[in-house]
């Protein structure tokens, strides 16, 4: 099967292509591109007026299965990752039972090829259960196809056994993300502590949850000279001690999540659900910190935390709705209008943090960049087309979303994945 | 140990173990269940050459063995070091042997006394009987040799030193030093 | 040479020569024990006392057998956990049975540096038998004398050293007393049970057991405690057996000549196979013969010197 798009301005993270060319896709790579190609017995696809960028890499999402197919499914997981234009997508193991062994991976892996809409990279649990008691089989993770590892959900609160992680890890060539939130000190938070809770009555969590695993971790992978990667970083300082982190040396890379640099605890005031997420909505302070930390490199790249929830779970009120935001179907416009729009990040900048960065931090050598050899996974966007945010839209099972009735901008066209059109509008 | 009297040149040395060859099967009646053992260092070689003199005369090869009395010393409480132990390579049975011990100098008898524990431990041999190069006197136990290459009177401010070409790169000669005062 | 040393606390404080020594002297002590009669009268009217602060039954054996074969009188003393409650300490526990004219105290204890302290207050000749994580020099003594007695040297051999090196006291005089000797050293385990600063103590790391069985003339099992897994070191048992053991696919990129070698007791199934254990390459069983040897060899050199 082949494909040829004609016309394609193609950005990298390197930049953008003045003159538009041709991208010739036969089998799942791209095979050359140039002007004026032409093949035989080819699927065209005119891309005028569009750009073409590299297929979106999600380093953090909840597909649910197996165990919570209510709220979300590989299926229709892939089915909203793609229209969200993602063509990679690492899913956290907090399933039902967690993803701590090597079966389970084999499964999900198992299920996503026969969905065959993306590329599904199952995160193994790092300890068993997700107790930080002991660690996962970490051979037996990888030899059935982990390329990570994360307790995601809440962080591993036994630094011992973190520690022993990391060496073992890297002896085994897995890297480890976190999820920094302390349960000790976050407790029974439902939101940032600070004005806006104490105002609202509703119980806080100190932000000081999060840098403390931050400095932590920062502190164990020094020691240890092995890699971490910090999930949906969301404060001012964390972002402050990541910097130092990295002038020193340290091999950390961290992520930040659309809704970290989009919304305020502000928005918590209409008591919706749907902005209860962990970690919590931030100040006005850590969003412009966020935004800096991505436009300096701080944080390397933009995951989803693609968290769906079912409306009747949401429904249980503030305190008790499960923490979570659908983010595959919005993050896109959200980057384009409040980083790209925003003068933040140029749009080849945004392809560094969501295609070219997740790929070099997961080591997946031949994604992230559209050239000749890669595989063929793009993603074909009008940049300029301005659409609402509508619930009815959402193909994802959870419809757990703060931006319903939002204008963005930033439109996925089409999305092919190992040059098969997935999506198309 | 200045002044030296040479008491034994290669010649004397060689006549005296063919000597002893021949008594030992004299008194042996020939060669049946005789074995020879040395002690370490310049016994050994003696009971080689031994070895090889009743070859020569009666073409039968003695079982020879080797023993280290080191561990048998009844002085190893009152030396500050402990000496140096080798190993003791007795790879025959001596129960119901006629053995013939062999030695470079019979002095005080100690070093026998240890020796003939050490052998006991190995088995119960019909007999033991004693050879010697040297029989320099001064006994503390009551020990004979039972074949002496040499008698050879000593005071006790001398020493007794064989060389052997073997164990020493020298040819072979006996002499007497005398012991510099401490 | 002069063997001038009253007590052995590691292979750390010994120079090659003195090793070499004691080498020599346990080949001399070997033939002993294949007598009828297996006693010689060396340290006859000497006393040799065992005093075990945890359990042990080869080594607590082999020192016994070895005293035994001397003709020194011994005495078996398991210091349970519980005559320590009661309120004596090591110090006074020794320094008792030292009232009653001990010359020698084999001491095993599971604090490192404990029969440091007990020769820096006693006149007795104290022999470690293994103190904490930290030295076994006895058993890295049989070791190398096995090694030399079935590969002829030990200068420039190539030794793998598999297992739990972090717990292992074994390990850590072996490496010791192996790279004095001129043999090259390489440690294989999970990284997690490596410790830090390996390469400093003179050995080589390497993750792949793969690597390690292919290049070494001579293999060292660690037994790897079930413990280690419940302390967080290791995913599982079950992990660790698929990686890190050896079992006869593995050894057959091994050397043809190659010696294995455990300081047991084995774990089978887990750091090697019953195939391996029981390969006609294994000198297992040479090891514990040599052990009274070594130790009688040791026992008697350090009885000759006076304090």
């Amino acid at each position: 099967m082949s494909l040829l798009i004609k016309n394609a301005v193609i950005v990298n993270a390197d930049g953008e292509k003045k003159a538009s060319q041709d991208i010739l896709i036969k089998g799942s790579t791209i095979e050359k591109i140039g002007k004026d190609l032409s093949a035989d017995g080819v699927k065209v696809v005119d891309a005028s007026g569009k750009k073409v960028l590299p297929g979106f890499i999600d380093l953090h999402c909840h597909l649910r299965e197996p165990g919570q197919e209510h709220k979300e499914t590989i299926e229709t997981g892939c089915r909203a990752a793609v229209k969200g234009g993602f063509t990679s997508l690492f899913c956290m193991p907090n399933t039902r039972p967690p993803i701590d062994n090597g079966m389970i991976v084999e499964g999900v892996i198992k299920e996503a090829r026969r969905v065959g809409l993306a590329n599904v990279y199952p995160v193994g649990a790092i300890s068993k259960g997700q107790n930080s008691q002991e660690m996962v089989d970490m051979y037996e993770m990888k030899a059935a196809g982990c390329l990570a590892l994360s307790d995601d959900g809440k962080a591993v609160n036994n630094s011992q056994l973190m520690l022993l992680a990391l060496r073992y890890a890297d002896m085994v060539g897995l890297l480890l993300m976190e999820h920094c939130q302390d349960p000790l000190i976050s407790g029974k938070g439902v939101m940032n502590e600070g004005l806006t809770a104490s105002v609202l009555g509703m119980r806080g969590d100190p932000g000081v949850s999060e840098t403390v695993i931050v400095g932590r971790d920062i502190e164990l992978a020094n020691y240890v000279q092995a890699r971490i990667h910090l999930s949906h970083i969301s404060l001012k300082r964390s972002c402050e001690l990541i910097r130092f982190a990295k002038s020193q040396g340290v091999r950390v890379t961290a992520e930040a999540c659309p809704h970290h640099f989009t919304l305020t605890d502000e928005a918590v005031k209409g008591f919706d659900p749907n902005t209860k997420v962990n970690p919590p909505l931030r100040t006005a302070d850590d969003v412009e910190a966020i935004k800096a930390a991505l436009a300096d490199g701080t944080l390397d790249c933009v995951s989803t935390d693609h968290a769906p929830h079912t409306l009747e779970d949401k429904e249980e009120g503030f305190d008790h709705a499960p923490f979570g935001i659908s983010g595959f179907e919005t993050a896109f416009g959200l980057c384009v209008t409040h980083l790209v729009r925003t003068k933040v990040l140029t749009l080849a900048g945004l392809v560094d943090k969501m295609c070219q960065s997740p790929a070099r931090i997961a080591g997946l050598k031949n994604k992230g960049r559209i050239e000749e050899g890669a595989d063929a996974d793009l993603v074909i966007v009008d940049t300029e087309a301005e659409w609402e945010v509508r619930k009815e839209d959402f193909v994802s099972k959870g419809k757990n979303s703060p931006f319903f009735g939002w204008k963005l901008h930033g439109l996925v066209e089409k999305t092919i994945c190992g040059g098969k059109v997935v999506f198309e509008r | 140990m200045t002044p030296v009297s040479k008491i034994m040149d290669e010649e004397l040395v060689r006549r005296a173990v063919i000597r002893i060859a021949h008594e030992i099967l004299e008194k042996n009646k020939g060669t049946e269940n005789l074995c020879l053992v040395g002690i370490r260092t310049r016994g050994a070689v003696l009971a080689e050459r031994i070895q090889r003199a009743v070859a020569a005369i009666e073409g039968v090869d003695l079982p020879t063995g080797i023993l280290d009395i080191t561990l048998y010393r009844d002085d190893l409480t009152r030396i500050s070091h402990q000496p140096i132990v080798h190993e003791t390579c007795v790879d025959f049975d001596i129960t119901d042997k006629r053995i013939v011990l062999v030695d470079d100098v019979l002095f005080t008898g100690r070093t026998i006394r240890a020796a003939l524990d050490a052998l006991i431990d190995f088995g119960r041999p019909e007999c033991i009987q004693l050879a010697v190069l040297i029989d320099r006197g001064h006994r503390e136990l009551p020990i004979r040799a039972d074949f002496v290459g040499k008698n050879v009177p000593t005071s006790l401010e001398q020493d007794v030193k064989v060389v052997l070409s073997e164990t020493d790169q020298q040819p072979d000669q006996v002499v007497v030093v005398e012991r510099e005062g401490e | 040479m002069e063997w001038k040393r009253h007590d052995l606390f590691d292979l750390q404080d010994l120079s090659r020569a003195e090793i070499e020594l004691i080498l020599e002297t346990a080949k001399s002590f070997k033939e002993v024990s294949t007598r009828d009669v297996k006693k010689v009268p060396a340290l006859r009217g000497k006393t040799v006392v065992m005093l075990f602060f945890e359990p042990s039954t080869r080594t607590r054996i082999s020192f016994e057998l070895a005293a035994k074969r001397l003709s020194a009188d011994t005495l078996n003393i398991s210091a349970s956990a519980s005559s320590l409650s009661k309120g004596e300490s090591v110090l006074d526990t020794a320094r008792n049975i030292e009232a009653m004219n001990v010359d020698m105290i084999v001491v095993r204890h599971k604090s490192a540096g404990v029969p440091k302290i007990l020769a820096d207050h006693l006149s007795s000749s104290i022999i470690n038998a293994g103190d904490g994580c930290r030295a076994h020099p006895t058993q890295a003594l049989l070791d190398m004398f096995t090694i030399r007695e079935k590969l002829g040297r030990i200068e420039g051999l190539k030794v793998g050293i598999i297992g739990d090196i972090l717990h292992s006291r074994v390990a850590r005089s072996n490496i010791v007393g192996l790279t004095k000797m001129g043999a090259q050293v390489t440690v294989c385990g999970p990284s997690t049970l490596i410790p830090i600063g390996i390469e400093q103590m003179g050995a080589r790391k390497t993750y792949c057991v793969d690597d390690v069985v292919a290049e070494s003339d001579v293999l060292i099992f660690l037994r790897l405690q079930r413990e280690r897994q419940e302390e967080q070191f290791l995913p599982s048992i079950r992990e660790y057996a698929q990686v890190f053991g050896v079992g006869p696919e593995r050894l057959k990129k091994a050397k043809k000549n190659v010696v294995i070698m455990h300081p047991g007791p084995t774990n089978r199934g887990v750091e090697l196979t019953a195939e391996v254990a029981d390969d006609p390459r294994s000198v297992i069983l040479d090891q514990v013969t040599n052990g009274v040897a070594v130790r009688m060899a040791v026992l008697y050199l350090l009885a000759g010197a006076q304090r």
